[in-house]
């Protein structure tokens, strides 16, 4: 129903069911970057002719539409960056390097867990992992366990598993966390594409945002800042952008979000993701909540009814990604044939090798659904499923 | 016969199929035909690096010749791994040596196979290579 407004499906027979690696983009948000490149193309911030200003105004704007749509504060809390991967980044190198602990989950993809292991730390010396239960929940227990002996800590697990779908309730593990004075940063990539985030009611410190896993454009992201923190952040990078007052001797820098966005941002990017965010506003979450429900409850139905499959959670609090295998078939195998009958999905470890590990796996296969994706896309899968796995027997 | 023939003919049997699927099933059956490799040998020394999938190569060598063994967990890459024995092994160091190793370009895997997957078939191709070299 919602495809049309997805130029890629007027150019593509492809059924894409790889929303978790990056979403399709709406008409608007195309629209609007290639505005931007050819009716105003200026740098913001900087000069004072009318395109800079329309330019900075548009980026201001993207910053309060974000500011608005995951009520913050003040836009201040808002700091673009690349995306989620540099913006956990920086908040483990500009902030959270002073904490003794930090405390990641299981189901961490790899950008919540290399930034710490380049910091020096390991299992059991300066990084702590939350154990998951039997259909990977989050083991509260074991949180716990750990926030007692880890006091004051730093606290960093995913919204949502970028493998297999889960959702960590946010509200109580920072509810848990603040308990035991930790900060917490919550990888949110997958969160905005699938569900209403609100920073007040969830409470956390610091909120990772993806734009390409939004309808946005590549290239951007933000990281969520609660004020009390954002004079204890220190600049991630600094240069053009961030300063209030230089000479050879010294530099002051501006105040948040301008001392911690060095050089010129990608403006088409952001003014686009401020689209992508409108259209999400236009859809409503309840659309894409209930169209989402849907056709994840008919694609596990239907994966069920193929034999040999193997789940590694259920699909309760789970959201937008079915991960699964086929006994004795190795998932690379169902990767390459499926594409070849014009499915794109995902095969492997999904960035997230330490889970696929404890779960004695080299990788799954995902199906990630968005809500533009409907039952007609669920009943080719199964097809393509099911003669690739014809072709596989013995 | 030399690398260069084999290759040309393995290039026939490929082009033979129109349908990409029926391509990938003639792979398939090639896999299955492929000889397993005993559990002593799949160690870490013989592990090809930049496959997706997991892939074992061994090098034997006899008179002048080398002669190599191989497999892997997926079905189709067991498919490719019998393609690049086939085209490699029985040759002699010299031929190896001086073999432009581009040549199985010429076999247009890259149609069929994704970038991510041809790192492992030019993983395979670095290991022979290496393996020519060191004898």
């Amino acid at each position: 129903m919602f495809k049309k407004d997805f130029p890629y499906f007027n150019n593509s027979e492809i059924v894409y069911l790889d929303n978790a690696a990056t979403t399709q983009k709406p008409e608007a948000v195309i629209n609007s970057q290639t505005e931007y490149y050819e009716k105003y193309c200026a740098n913001t911030h900087r000069s004072n002719f009318g395109d800079a200003n329309k330019a900075t105004q548009k980026f201001e704007d993207a910053r309060k539409t974000l500011k608005n749509f995951i009520n913050a504060n003040i836009n201040e809390e808002i700091i673009f960056t690349k995306g989620v991967t540099e913006s956990i980044n920086f908040i483990a190198s500009s902030y959270a390097k002073n904490f003794k602990t930090v405390i990641i989950s299981s189901l961490e993809h790899h950008s919540n867990i290399v930034p710490w292991h380049m910091q020096g730390r390991s299992l059991g010396n300066g990084l702590e992992v939350v154990k998951v239960n039997d259909n990977l929940d989050f083991n509260f227990a074991h949180f716990k366990e750990l926030l007692k002996e880890n006091p004051n800590a730093f606290v960093s697990v995913t919204h949502i598993s970028n493998a297999f779908g889960k959702i960590h309730d946010i509200k109580i593990i920072t509810e848990l966390a603040h308990k035991y004075g930790a900060v917490v940063m919550i990888d949110g990539a997958q969160s905005l594409a699938h569900m209403k985030v609100d920073m007040q009611e969830l409470d956390v410190d610091f909120f990772a945002i993806s734009s390409h896993k939004t309808f946005g454009p590549t290239g951007v992201g933000a990281i969520y800042i609660k004020e009390k923190y954002l004079k204890n952040v220190e600049a991630y990078q600094t240069g053009g952008a961030t300063i209030h007052e230089v000479d050879f001797n010294s530099s002051t820098l501006l105040d948040s979000p301008y001392k911690f966005e060095a050089g010129t941002q990608n403006i088409a990017g952001i003014i686009g993701f401020a689209e992508a965010l409108n259209f999400i506003s236009h859809v409503g979450y309840e659309n894409i909540e209930a169209i989402e429900k849907n056709v994840y409850n008919y694609l596990d139905e239907e994966l069920r009814k193929i034999p040999n499959i193997i789940f590694y959670n259920n699909i309760e609090d789970s959201v937008g990604s079915r991960s699964f295998n086929f006994e004795n078939i190795v998932h690379d195998d169902i990767g390459i044939l499926v594409d070849k009958m014009g499915i794109a999905l995902r095969v492997g470890h999904h960035c997230a090798q330490p889970i696929m590990k404890q779960l004695d796996i080299r990788g799954t296969i995902r199906v990630s659904i968005s809500f533009y994706n409907d039952y007609k896309d669920v009943d080719k899968l199964i097809v393509a499923l099911k003669r690739a796995l014809s072709m596989l027997e013995d | 016969m030399s690398i260069e023939q084999r290759v040309n003919d393995i290039k026939e049997d490929l082009d033979f199929f129109e349908d990409e699927l029926q391509k990938y099933e003639y792979i398939i059956d090639l896999g299955k035909k492929l000889d397993s490799l005993d559990d002593e040998y799949k160690v870490p020394a013989h592990i090809v690096h930049g496959c997706t999938s997991q892939v074992w190569l061994v090098c034997e060598q006899k008179d002048g010749k080398l002669y190599f063994k191989g497999t892997s967990d997926a079905v189709i890459v067991k498919g490719l791994v019998y393609i690049i024995l086939k085209i490699f092994s029985d040759s002699t160091i010299e031929e190896l040596k001086d073999t432009d190793m581009d040549i199985v370009y010429e076999l247009n895997l890259s149609e069929v196979i994704t970038p991510n997957r041809q790192s492992g078939i030019i993983g395979m191709i670095k290991k022979i290579k290496e393996y020519a070299i060191k004898a």
